[in-house]
């Protein structure tokens, strides 16, 4: 789950790490009364997108009437396919270097990775092309965690100066938020030394876990909720995993992998899945509120049923399906086809209630449900 | 770095079900030892002195280690107490840790994971199936008892996905081939056991002369590998999962979301091809591919 800059920068502020003063608005009223108390600011686009400066999401302005042409220009334009609802109003910091800090989920050392460049304000992936050494890469053992001298030495011979103390600080305080936040990534691009030596985040990118949300509840709300479609908010309030999709075959089968290799298997065949949708692991109980769930969107004209059981039992699946078949009495024909855990119980199912047949392979009943579809 | 060998399942091996009171650890339990699989005792710190299925529950893993030896343990654990069960049977000294969970927390993985690299203990997962090595042992949630799926034979079949790895045993066994072992690696984005160790392991195994792999979108596991897979003396028959899946969705597996152009079906396939290996279109194609590399 990402949030936005205005929803990111509390958690960082909370840590202890210095942001600048600013206010969060929906209108260029509230940009230009916000800028009256901040003096000179930044009107920016609150997007989860990066290069929101280049797409022209960020205006400096000098007083209030600037803000507010500004914050005008800026509110409903649209960044990341989203149209941009708020801008945050910053006052401008006196930027004397801009440096970048991320802490991130790493899957090649399984554990959490601290990067650091001295070239901040630029896209980090651009920065490392133009120098391999400009970006500093710590990988932290969890148990452990990352103390001062370990940020330290993270730096070590960059030059940092006086401003070493305060950079390392923010890096202990930045990796503090990430472990007690159940952070994906958290970001820090420009971590800016000012004027007067202090470290100020510009700005920050955050994304949560979302394996973690369930004990992260106090700040899921100020993420940026999922865009789903009517009958995919209806899964995942089922606690489903269904994804809508633009073809005409809709899709019931158990597991990730068997779901999405349903759905490569009506576009080997030249169909189009109408719907990902697993009922594998412990979902596998919930065949009938799944074939609800597909049958309800109104582009579905036929149905591939694939079972192919490992921990999620065809017979307790089957049973489901085929009692909710029975009650729903729909229209669309449905094609079967039944493997692994529970098989020799579940194949008499269909047999018996639905006078018919399961397939033999999954391409088989991909190739009848197709040929109906068209 | 804990031997590769070791993650494949033997009959001698002691087994300990962690969560064993629960009505999946039951009923996976009993399919366990019904295929012969040596499950010696399990955790319920609850229950702990009682017997059930005719095996001692334990208090702990470590209690368990301690009382019979455990060569394996398999985590029948929701998601939030995953992180201290599998800590239990680390410090138990298990060979090989099954972490069959969906949805732990990725830090809490990322812990577990620290301390199984010091102790040497081997995992398979999180949200792994299990293992077969059929007609020897079984751990976890696979269908390893149905005849038309699993047999003992001589194909090692490496998956992400419990589903897939079904389908393609069910699809060698079609084909009149069997299986050497049945490696799950786990849907998540962080694995104990990357699909590269499977092919090494498998590579390694005198009772393996060809190999399955089945992966998905998502991550760089089966770029990764190609390089291993290039210089392998067996022969690969590979299957990618996802091709017709969304970019930027979670397809039901946390680790499989394309990223950009990262982890996309092209990039697995024009990998897994240049290193010589025979990808499908479909996994129905498994037997006769099979026939035809194992015949060359």
């Amino acid at each position: 789950m990402d949030f936005e800059e205005h929803a990111a920068k509390p958690l960082l502020a909370a840590a202890g790490i210095a942001v600048p003063h600013g206010a969060t608005v929906t209108t260029p009223d509230e940009a230009a009364a916000a800028a009256e108390s901040l003096g000179p600011v930044v009107v920016k686009a609150q997007a989860p997108t990066g290069k929101r400066g280049k797409a022209g999401g960020i205006k400096p302005a000098d007083d209030a009437a600037g803000a507010r042409s500004a914050a005008r220009e800026i509110l409903g334009m649209t960044l990341g396919g989203r149209v941009v609802e708020r801008v945050l109003v910053e006052e401008r910091a006196d930027i004397v270097h801009e440096l970048y800090a991320t802490v991130l989920n790493d899957t090649a050392s399984k554990g959490p990775l601290v990067l650091f460049s001295t070239l901040g304000g630029m896209d980090i992936e651009e920065a490392a092309a133009r120098d391999a050494n400009a970006v500093r890469r710590h990988p932290v053992d969890i148990r452990r965690g990352l103390d001062s001298a370990a940020a330290k030495s993270v730096l070590d011979g960059l030059g940092l100066g006086a401003a070493t103390e305060a950079v390392a600080d923010v890096l202990v305080r930045l990796y503090g938020v990430w472990r007690s936040r159940d952070a994906e990534l958290v970001e820090i691009n420009p971590l800016a030394i000012t004027g007067d030596g202090r470290a100020v985040a510009l700005d920050c990118k955050f994304i949560l876990d979302d394996l973690a949300r369930a004990r992260q509840e106090d700040i899921v709300d100020a993420g940026v909720p999922d865009e789903l479609t009517d009958l995919e908010a209806r899964g995942r309030d089922l606690g489903l995993t269904y994804i809508e999709l633009d073809g005409e075959v809709g899709i019931l089968a158990n597991g990730a992998g068997l779901a999405m290799t349903t759905m490569d298997a009506v576009r080997h065949y030249g169909g189009g899945p109408a719907n990902f949708l697993e009922i594998g692991g412990q979902s596998y109980t919930k065949a009938t509120p799944a074939l609800d769930l597909v049958l309800s969107n109104p582009r579905v004209q036929s149905l591939v049923v694939n079972f192919c059981g490992a921990f999620a039992r065809t017979d307790v699946m089957t049973e489901g399906v085929v009692g909710a078949w029975e009650a729903l009495e729909p229209d669309i024909p449905v094609f079967f086809c039944i493997h692994g855990t529970g098989s020799k119980e579940a194949v008499p199912i269909v047999r018996e209630r639905l006078g018919m047949e399961p397939f033999p392979t999954m391409d088989e009943a991909v190739r009848a449900a197709i040929a109906v579809a068209k | 770095m804990s031997d590769l060998a070791g993650m494949i399942v033997r009959a001698p091996d002691r087994i300990l079900v962690q969560g064993i009171t629960g009505r999946q650890g039951g009923f996976w339990t009993r399919r366990m030892q019904e295929y012969g699989a040596r499950v010696v005792g399990g955790v319920n710190p609850k229950r702990a002195g009682e017997e059930f299925l005719g095996v001692p529950v334990h208090e702990s893993a470590v209690a368990a280690a301690r009382e019979t030896g455990i060569d394996v343990a398999v985590m029948f654990i929701p998601p939030m107490a995953a992180k201290a069960a599998a800590l239990d049977a680390i410090e138990a000294g298990a060979r090989l840790l099954v972490v069959l969970t969906e949805h732990i927390p990725t830090q809490d993985v990322m812990y577990f994971m620290a301390a199984a690299r010091d102790s040497g203990t081997r995992i398979m997962g999180p949200n792994t199936a299990g293992l077969v090595t059929p007609g020897e042992t079984f751990v976890g949630i696979m269908p390893a008892w149905e005849e038309d799926i699993c047999r003992p034979g001589r194909v090692g079949v490496v998956s992400r996905s419990g589903s897939l790895g079904t389908l393609a045993c069910l699809h060698l066994v079609q084909a009149g081939f069997g299986q050497s072992a049945v490696l799950g690696l786990g849907g998540d984005p962080i694995l104990g056991t990357t699909t590269i160790e499977a092919l090494r392991a498998l590579e390694q195994d005198p009772g393996t002369d060809a190999v399955v792999l089945v992966g998905e979108i998502g991550g760089t596991a089966e770029e990764d590998a190609a390089a291993f897979i290039a210089a392998m003396s067996k022969p690969v028959v590979a299957f990618i999962a996802g091709g017709a899946s969304p970019p930027g969705r979670k397809m039901g597996h946390a680790g499989a979301i394309v990223m950009g152009d990262k982890g996309t079906y092209r990039s697995k396939r024009d990998a897994l091809e240049k290193a010589g290996a025979a990808v499908l279109d479909m996994p129905s194609q498994l037997g006769e591919t099979m026939r035809e590399v194992m015949a060359t």
